[in-house]
């Protein structure tokens, strides 16, 4: 592990070690450019992962306070809980499934696409999908991807199999065990999957990509990286020119620390990443860091989600085997005859005992209730995803009601549903249904979003300086030595699970900061 | 103090492996709390494998036994489970007990909660008819006594190994090598899907 000094002014700091700030430092590491990664979260190890849903949420997610309003169920049902993400060395790439699609090509264009929508606030990217083509090719490889580069797909589990049954039947086309970053056979130095089941719980063999055990210790290997776990950032400031000059964190023994930096690039995810900017306010810049578009904060996407179960007379055991390892794509295009924009997938998933009874129906009980979960080993499960409409109303700020334990007011997270997204989920539900009734069930259910696992859009890219916080390289339009690199960055969402974007992005990210920096632009 | 070991939710250690620990279900002999809930657990129960003893009793810190009974009732008339023992409704308690313990302001809610079922019921919830309780339940549903009790619910008797069992749920795979070589295609009542959609393991 390279030291680099407080005072060093030369190296790149990275905030957040996830699949943004993860990838993004082994990238520049392996360009010889030496990078410090602030991690607020600890460092856990495939051994120390655990096989349970409780403790492992315990050891692995962000329980620092939020705040939530707006007329989202998640208001009412998880109201200090609004997004579910981790505080961890790999940040969510812990957590996550491993669903690893990439955008369609409307998708990135969606303005054009659409028109104008009422309460929407849609905006081409600054991109297009043949520009992002040889960056998500080289994210597929990096990665893993099942169904790329000559891997095999997984073998389907019996969630997969009643998902199959149902979809054929009801005559979709494009049904298989998905694009998983997960090995299906031994890939780079990785083994292959257990099926475990266990994939939202930091995957104990390995199988499953994630930056704490693939970029970070590629990076550290370049003898460029200096990793430092229990660092929470408070603060980014900057110089009398208006340039990032360093960062403040409190260490993992509460110390106040202060490290300089040639160039800062936040990816603490789509909550925290706007909030330290928000925090950041100074003299030269009052309503924020990079924030005189006023977009920082807005625009936040959570995807259109809801899950459908559906019981059987025999047993599924859904939760044998990978989480979300199957798909249906016939959802995913544009057809408004449907009567909203935008598209949706099916995918397979899993919840143990705990977690079903905690997010199956929240606040539910009764007999009702206690039907569901004795017919636990009969159900089978599938999550919806699909392109929500950003709003400018839903947004990130600093609620300075609450405080967190460094005393930094905390995020709110305002949500209200667009039309589109209603619309879009009632849909959803309805063929979820159908396909589940196509395979025999005898009662399905309607189980509402969980805390947000896809956070997106609060820092979006986008061509013009007065309408958007960066450009198409997470480069702030106001300060050019400050990048976003993580989801905040998108413009719009897509119907697609983020993640292969966000590292795709931040491959070529990598690319330009290096770019950049050699011919001395940064 | 001999402690009946019943396996709960805390004690999967980080390797995987499950060590029992103790919960607070004590042998009859040594009672001292201010409250005793006493319970069996019928010999034929599978879930009798997970307590060493199918006798248990458990001491309550701060609340007393009839408030005790009535939450356990209470749990069952919010989540009935006719095949989870009452033990499993006792964890319940306990976890009711320690918050009362650490919180005296829910200490009252619930003492207070209880005797407002109890006034539902017209006597004592606890031995009142199933009609009679889901109504008295049902009249409280929107006082913060209901929510601290239901929300308790979904750790206390969800998150417990005799639960898992009882629900058909193992838990941890880690340590029986993944379900790869246990099942987790096994499903026989739907045709198999085609090796384009889903290609065979690797097995090496
Ligand atoms: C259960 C679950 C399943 C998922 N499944 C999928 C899937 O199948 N496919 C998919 O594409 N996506 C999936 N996701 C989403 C995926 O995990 C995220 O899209 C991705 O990890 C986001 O990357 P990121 O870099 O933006 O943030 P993260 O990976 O969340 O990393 C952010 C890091 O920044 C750190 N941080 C934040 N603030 C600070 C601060 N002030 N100082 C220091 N550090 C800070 C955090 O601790 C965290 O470690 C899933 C998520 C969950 C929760
Ligand atoms: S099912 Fe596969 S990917 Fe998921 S945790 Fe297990 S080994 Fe890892």
């Amino acid at each position: 592990m390279a030291k680099i000094g407080y005072n060093d002014d030369s190296a790149v700091v990275i905030i957040g070690s996830g699949a943004g700030g993860g990838t993004l430092a082994n990238e520049l590491c392996q360009k010889g450019i030496k990078v410090v990664v602030l991690e607020a979260g600890a460092m856990q190890s495939n051994a120390s992962f655990i096989n349970d849903e409780w403790k492992s949420f315990a050891q692995l997610a962000w329980l620092d306070p939020r705040t939530t309003s707006g007329s989202f169920r998640l208001a009412k049902d998880f109201p200090g809980l609004p997004a579910w993400i981790c505080k961890t060395v790999g940040g969510t790439t812990t957590h996550w499934a491993g669903a690893s699609l990439r955008f369609q090509e409307r998708e990135f264009k969606v303005r054009s696409e659409y028109g104008q929508l009422e309460g929407a606030n849609l905006m081409d990217w600054p991109l297009t999908l043949k520009e992002m083509e040889p960056w998500y090719a080289k994210a597929e490889d990096k990665m893993g991807v099942t169904r790329t580069n000559g891997i095999p797909g997984l073998p389907g589990n019996n969630n997969f199999k009643v998902m199959y049954a149902g979809a054929t039947k009801l005559g979709y086309k494009e049904v298989h065990t998905g694009n998983m970053a997960i090995n299906s056979q031994p890939r780079d130095g990785r083994g292959r999957c257990l099926q475990l089941g266990f994939c939202f719980q930091g995957c104990k063999s390995g199988a499953k990509w994630s930056t704490l055990y693939t970029e970070l210790p590629k990076a550290d290997a370049t003898g460029n990286l200096d990793l430092r776990p229990e660092s929470h950032v408070t603060r980014i400031e900057h110089n009398a020119a208006g340039k990032v000059s360093a960062v403040v964190y409190f260490d993992k023994d509460g110390k106040e620390q202060r490290q300089k930096a040639r160039i800062v690039c936040v990816a603490g995810n789509s909550i925290e990443t706007p909030r330290l900017l928000l925090l950041s306010a100074s003299d030269m810049f009052k309503d924020g860091l990079a924030n005189s578009s006023g977009q920082v904060g807005r625009n936040y996407m959570r995807h259109m989600t809801g899950s459908v179960y559906a019981a059987f007379k025999d047993p599924v055991h859904m939760f044998r085997g990978t989480t979300m390892a199957g798909i249906v794509r016939d959802e995913a295009g544009n057809d408004t005859r449907r009567g909203f924009v935008g598209g949706y997938e099916m995918e397979t998933l899993s919840l143990g005992v705990p977690f079903m009874a905690a997010f199956l129906n929240p606040g539910g009980w009764g007999a009702d209730f206690t039907w569901w979960m004795d017919h636990y080993a009969q159900l089978a499960g599938m999550w919806l995803v699909g392109e929500d409409m950003p709003r400018e109303t839903n947004r990130i700020t600093l609620n300075a009601k609450v405080k967190d334990k460094y005393g930094s007011p905390v995020a709110n997270v305002h949500f209200d549903d667009h039309p589109n997204d209603v619309a879009m989920r009632n849909h959803a539900y309805t063929q979820g249904e159908r396909v589940y009734e196509a395979a025999g069930a005898i009662r399905t259910f309607r189980t509402p979003p969980y805390p947000s696992t896809h956070n997106l859009g609060t820092c979006r890219m986008g061509a013009s300086a007065s309408s958007s916080v960066c450009n198409a390289f997470g480069q702030t339009h106001d300060i050019s030595n400050l990048f976003i690199s993580d989801g905040s960055q998108f413009t719009t969402g897509g119907a697609e699970n983020p993640t292969l974007t966000i590292v795709a992005l931040a491959i070529r990210q990598a690319d330009h900061i290096a770019g950049q920096m050699s011919r001395k632009l940064i | 103090m001999q402690p009946i070991r019943l396996a709960t939710a805390d004690s999967r250690e980080p390797s995987g492996s499950i060590t029992k620990p103790d919960l607070p279900l004590t042998r009859r002999q040594f009672l001292k709390g201010s409250g005793i809930l006493f319970g069996t657990i019928a010999i034929t129960s599978p879930l009798a494998l997970l307590a060493p003893s199918s006798a248990w009793a458990l001491e309550l810190k701060v609340l007393d036994t009839a408030t005790g009974n009535t939450l356990l009732s209470f749990g069952r008339v919010l989540y009935p489970h006719a095949n989870l023992p009452d033990a499993v409704y006792a964890i319940l308690v306990k976890d009711l007990d320690a918050m009362a313990a650490s919180d005296p302001e829910i200490a009252r809610q619930l003492r207070d909660g209880v005797q407002a079922l109890d006034q539902k019921a017209g006597g004592a919830f606890s031995k009142a008819k199933p009609e009679t309780q889901l109504t008295a339940v049902k009249a409280i549903e929107a006082t913060p006594f209901f929510a601290t009790v239901r929300g308790k619910c979904i750790t206390s008797l969800y998150d417990n190994e005799m639960a898992w069992a009882a629900l058909g749920y193992p838990g941890e795979s880690w340590s029986k090598g993944g379900y790869i070589t246990h099942g987790f295609q096994d499903l026989k009542w739907l045709p198999a899907p085609p090796e384009s959609a889903s290609p065979p393991p690797y097995m090496g």
